[in-house]
């Protein structure tokens, strides 16, 4: 698997610098290489339909909830590492991308406190 | 053909270009770049959604007994329950699942776009990206009849104290619940469909460019592999817009 895509990225650095001689070999196309693909295609619509069938047979709460935000970090996770290439990208650019994101956390548990704050002093103040 | 030849001869120098300390070339690292800073804007788009819903008072009593009211924040699957030609047959968070199976699919003939592009392989391009134009204007076909049925509302409305009804929502008023729960809706859904009709222009762009032979000219087809890393980008957001609007 990784022997394969360093095949892909040296084949496509060299159409980077020899743009010449490429154009004029393309005669030969290698045979497609998908079962990475059609595998992660899976187990997205797995979990999509696990999702569904969680939404029917369990109870709303917090412990749904906390199942739904495992499985949708799941697929985030096999869309941005298979689909969109990360897994294969080198580790700086992995990390420049991810740790920005620590950011939207530390929004997200800013902002939702900040909510249920509200909501209890409302309540509070008409009771 | 010189003139773009001239344009991609590589630049060797240390300080002009010439190393690549990520491995990836400019216009790959700003599209990665760029898609934080959507990410940022998404993220603040549905943690507004979060302190909206946890400012709101929450929904308490049985799911089944459950009306509209500009009390309580509504539950996302008495919303969305509406499917095209099966008017008034109660199909919760259906119509979503086909949007979302849809929207998964085109990423994979995006990513085969993309592995053919690197095989230099043309006619799968072609073929890759036209499916993935396809799959992306049914999406935004399903998205346009799922706004107009949330604007135009339910049968029944929403009973008002003074005895009248309202129908549908719009920025100020809304038969789901409060106000905000309907101006979120446009307003999330709306961004990611704009971004989805974005990706749909530039993935037609790549389609005629790839027709006409432009990238195999080039030597390489990172246009295309450029283009998916927003499209996937696309669909990691509708996945996250799907659980923390639709499911929770």
């Amino acid at each position: 698997m990784k022997v394969g895509t360093h095949l892909k990225n040296t084949s496509l650095d060299m159409a980077h610098h020899h743009t010449e001689d490429n154009f004029h070999q393309t005669g030969e196309i290698p045979k497609p290489q998908t079962k990475a693909i059609w595998r992660t295609f899976v187990i997205l619509v797995a979990i999509t339909a696990l999702e569904f069938l969680i939404a029917f047979t369990m109870d709303a709460g917090t412990a749904r909830n906390a199942i739904f935000i495992i499985l949708t970090i799941f697929k985030a996770f096999y869309i941005v590492a298979e689909f969109m290439h990360m897994k294969h990208e080198t580790k700086t650019l992995m990390w420049s991308i991810l740790i920005p994101l620590a950011l939207v956390v530390w929004l997200m548990v800013a902002l939702l406190a900040e909510g249920s704050y509200y909501y209890e002093s409302i309540t509070n103040y008409f009771r | 053909m010189s003139t773009s030849t001239t344009l991609e001869a590589p630049n060797t120098g240390t300080w002009d270009g010439g190393n690549e300390p990520m491995k990836a070339s400019y216009g790959k690292l700003m599209m990665w770049f760029f898609l934080l800073s959507d990410a940022f804007t998404f993220g603040a788009f549905l943690i507004t959604y979060g302190l909206a819903r946890h400012a709101h008072k929450p929904y308490t009593g049985e799911a089944e007994a459950f009306t509209f009211s500009t009390e309580w924040w509504p539950i996302p699957e008495k919303v969305f329950n509406a499917f095209p030609g099966f008017h008034g047959v109660d199909l919760p968070l259906a119509f979503v699942a086909l949007m979302t199976m849809i929207l998964i699919l085109s990423s994979v003939t995006m990513v085969l776009a993309v592995e053919a592009g690197h095989r230099m392989d043309k006619n799968d391009v072609q073929k890759w990206l036209l499916w993935t134009i396809l799959f992306g204007a049914t999406f935004l076909g399903c998205q346009a009849w799922e706004w107009s049925h949330f604007i135009a509302g339910t049968d029944q409305g929403m009973l008002l104290a003074d005895g009248t009804r309202v129908f549908g929502a719009n920025l100020t008023v809304n038969q789901y619940g409060p106000p905000l729960f309907a101006d979120l809706f446009f307003f999330i859904t709306g961004f990611h469909g704009t971004h989805v009709f974005t990706g749909w222009i530039l993935l037609l762009i790549a389609f005629i460019s790839t027709v006409n032979g432009v990238y195999q000219k080039r030597g390489h087809y990172e246009m295309v592999e450029k283009i998916g890393l927003y499209w996937h980008f696309v669909d990691l957001v509708w996945v996250f817009v799907f659980t923390f609007f639709y499911l929770i």
